[in-house]
């Protein structure tokens, strides 16, 4: 008995400690029986997010119609009509996007604290996230088309002598990324704004800086970060418009974005490998738009913006 | 340093309501040029409200304050051009600490080279050499502190405000800053409004003291006035009067008033002029003695005894359950039965009105 005891008794090291357990030690650096939580995550972007990309990326480089494996990539960037959708695209969800995030800052520093009607005011700006685009479009079509009401009582006012062309064009697909897409900038802002320590603004505001000073020189420096994220959000769902540009936008024309022309190879042609190269190059122009913004965004300060410093 | 630049600010009835409720009644003061003012309570009694509304963070519901003949109350904080720390500092994380002292300098315009002379003035002031270039983040609590401080004396302020400084730093350096921000004061001779709830701060830092109970002054005076002298029980509550014995007066003098309890009768001094009907004794824990004195005998069982060095403060209950708190130097044990006595010139009497919230308090 006294044999096995020896055995099992703990090795110790040179110095007579007993080290730490390995189970300890991976624990020290967060492995432990939490990460089993991650697990329904881990499957998840596994069966509905990476299977799907590796297999499209796969499809992508065995062309229709035989030829080389880039023949798809070569075809799209030929094309004048399929190549400048990426233009198109960008010169909607740029614009789109800046204009969320800019129209945000502004409403957002003037909820950020305790004011009166917020939750009323916050619940009539989130709805149009939850209506969806094809509502939206329906409702603007109803509001802002050839026969909508703007343009009836504008017409009717002799404010204007023809109607406006807001819909099924530019315009119409810029203000359905806008409606539904502002709710969203404005929620993340605030969120980032009401995490600013208020008693900055007010310490600036005993130090000399008038209101516009210390919005320039305190709040925004400290907001940048999250406005930089909320941009690449708000710019990553402009950028896969699908829904507002067929709806009230110009599909065959101005607004014939790159989702569009990804659906036309896949759905309309059948040609599942040129959808998926079209697919691919979509992520890449977001990746390097989002990848700019992320270079801008760490030249910034990123540290705590609460109470001690 | 006589010279100041202003002889007096002046508070005239400085009201701040939210709502129907009242954070701030009627404060009416006069602070000299120079002076080191706390404004000492318990949290939520208006110390900070009348602070912020002294930095013009806070407009005022009603009333006025004038420095000398200039009216400030309607005037922007950011024009006021006093010097605030704040009880969190405040820091602007995303600015070096140099650049958070020379930020007020920034905002006023002051030149480069100007800039740079006064900053490092008010660096060398807080001893933060080494540390000036370094962002706020990587600062320990007391250091941040002091870049509080400086940023805030850096434009040389008519008036600094600080709003209970002290309070998230630990016991050792609460006590190294207490001495640091009087030294502060002694050097530069600014003019101080400091807000704490910790009565010994207040006692050992202000030149004058205000004690403020529920938005209203209970007593304006110096540490040592306020200290042997309180106003009424609540303030004597607040200053260390820790036993606050609610008895009937059996007879009253102007200058003499006699007290009894079920179990005890005191004589003590008259403080608030009562006449007849309940009144509160307060008696600091030190002035009691063994042993009767002046007719004050106190029959008592100690309960608990709290060992502190020299002394033991003790917790011990007369028959009927009152509990009564004295320090002793005489080494008793819980059970012990004791008698002790006051003089009764420590023994503070005030009305009865107050009783039960500034027992509370205590």
């Amino acid at each position: 008995m006294t044999a096995t005891a020896e055995e099992t008794r703990t090795p110790t090291d040179p110095n007579g400690r007993a080290p730490t357990s390995w189970r300890h030690r991976l624990a020290e650096r967060g492995v432990d029986r939490t990460l089993w939580l991650l697990a329904p995550a881990v499957v998840f972007a596994g069966v509905l997010f990476l299977y799907p990309f590796f297999y499209g990326l796969q499809l992508s480089f065995q062309p229709t119609d035989g030829g080389s494996p880039f023949a798809n990539y070569v075809t799209f960037f030929q094309d004048p009509f399929l190549r400048d959708t990426i233009g198109t695209t960008l010169g909607l969800g740029l614009p789109a996007a800046l204009v969320n995030v800019l129209a945000s800052i502004p409403v957002a520093y003037v909820m950020r604290g305790k004011v009166r009607g917020k939750r009323t005011l916050t619940t009539i700006l989130v709805v149009p996230i939850t209506l969806g685009t094809v509502l939206t479009a329906q409702g603007l079509i109803m509001y802002a088309g050839p026969d909508g009401w703007l343009n009836k009582a504008l017409l009717g006012l002799g404010v204007i002598d023809s109607e406006l062309v807001l819909t099924h064009n530019w315009i119409g697909v810029f203000l359905s990324l806008v409606i539904t897409g502002f709710p969203f900038a404005f929620l993340l802002t605030l969120s980032y704004i009401s995490g600013i320590d208020p008693s900055l603004d007010r310490a600036a505001a005993t130090l000399g800086a008038g209101a516009w000073q210390r919005f320039r020189t305190i709040t925004l420096p400290l907001l940048a970060p999250g406005l930089s994220i909320t941009f690449m959000l708000t710019f990553v769902l402009a950028f896969s418009v699908f829904p507002s540009a067929q709806l009230v936008g110009d599909p065959a024309g101005s607004t014939r974005v790159i989702s569009i022309a990804a659906y036309e190879a896949a759905f309309q042609d059948v040609d599942y490998s040129m959808g998926s190269a079209m697919a691919m190059i979509m992520a890449v122009v977001m990746l390097v738009v989002i990848g700019l913004v992320m270079v801008w965004r760490a030249s910034l300060y990123r540290g705590a913006t609460g109470g001690k410093g | 340093m006589t010279q100041h630049d202003f002889q007096e600010l002046r508070l005239d009835g400085v009201t701040r309501r939210y709502g129907t409720q009242n954070a701030l009644t009627d404060l009416s003061l006069s602070i000299r040029g120079g002076e080191f003012v706390a404004l000492l309570g318990p949290s939520g009694c208006g110390k900070s409200t009348a602070l912020n509304c002294l930095a013009g963070l806070l407009p005022l519901t009603e009333g006025a304050i004038h420095l000398d003949d200039r009216r400030i109350d309607t005037v922007q904080p950011e024009q006021r051009g006093f010097g605030m720390v704040f009880q969190n500092y405040a820091l602007f994380p995303h600015m070096s600490v140099r650049k958070n002292i020379g930020f007020g300098l920034k905002m006023r315009k002051v030149g480069k080279a100007e800039l740079n002379q006064r900053v490092d003035e008010a660096v060398a002031i807080v001893q933060l050499e080494e540390h000036q270039h370094k962002m706020p983040g990587q600062l320990s609590g007391g250091q941040q502190q002091r870049v509080a401080i400086a940023r805030a004396i850096a434009l040389r302020p008519p008036l600094v405000l600080m709003d209970e400084p002290l309070s998230n730093l630990d016991a050792q350096l609460r006590l190294e800053m207490r001495m640091e921000i009087r030294r502060l004061h002694q050097n530069l001779g600014l003019t101080t409004i400091y807000v704490t709830h910790d009565q010994e701060e207040a006692l050992s830092m202000a030149d004058r003291l205000v004690v403020l109970r529920e938005g209203a002054m209970q007593q304006f005076g110096t540490p040592e006035s306020i200290y042997d002298y309180p106003s009424n029980a609540y303030v004597a509550g607040f200053m260390g009067y820790r036993n606050l014995l609610e008895l009937d007066v059996t007879r009253a003098d102007a200058d003499d008033v006699v007290v009894q309890g079920p179990d005890l009768t005191l004589h003590g001094s008259n403080r608030e002029e009562v006449t007849a009907g309940r009144a509160v004794a307060a008696i600091r824990p030190a002035d009691f003695v063994m042993g009767e004195v002046d007719g004050n005998r106190l029959e008592v069982t100690v309960e608990v005894a709290e060992y502190h060095g020299r002394e033991l403060s003790v917790e011990a209950a007369m028959p009927s359950g009152q509990k009564v708190y004295f320090r002793t130097q005489e080494r008793v044990a819980p059970g012990d039965r004791v008698v002790l006595g006051v003089p009764a010139h420590r023994v503070l009497v005030f009305r009865g009105a107050e009783a039960t919230a500034a027992g509370l308090a205590a």
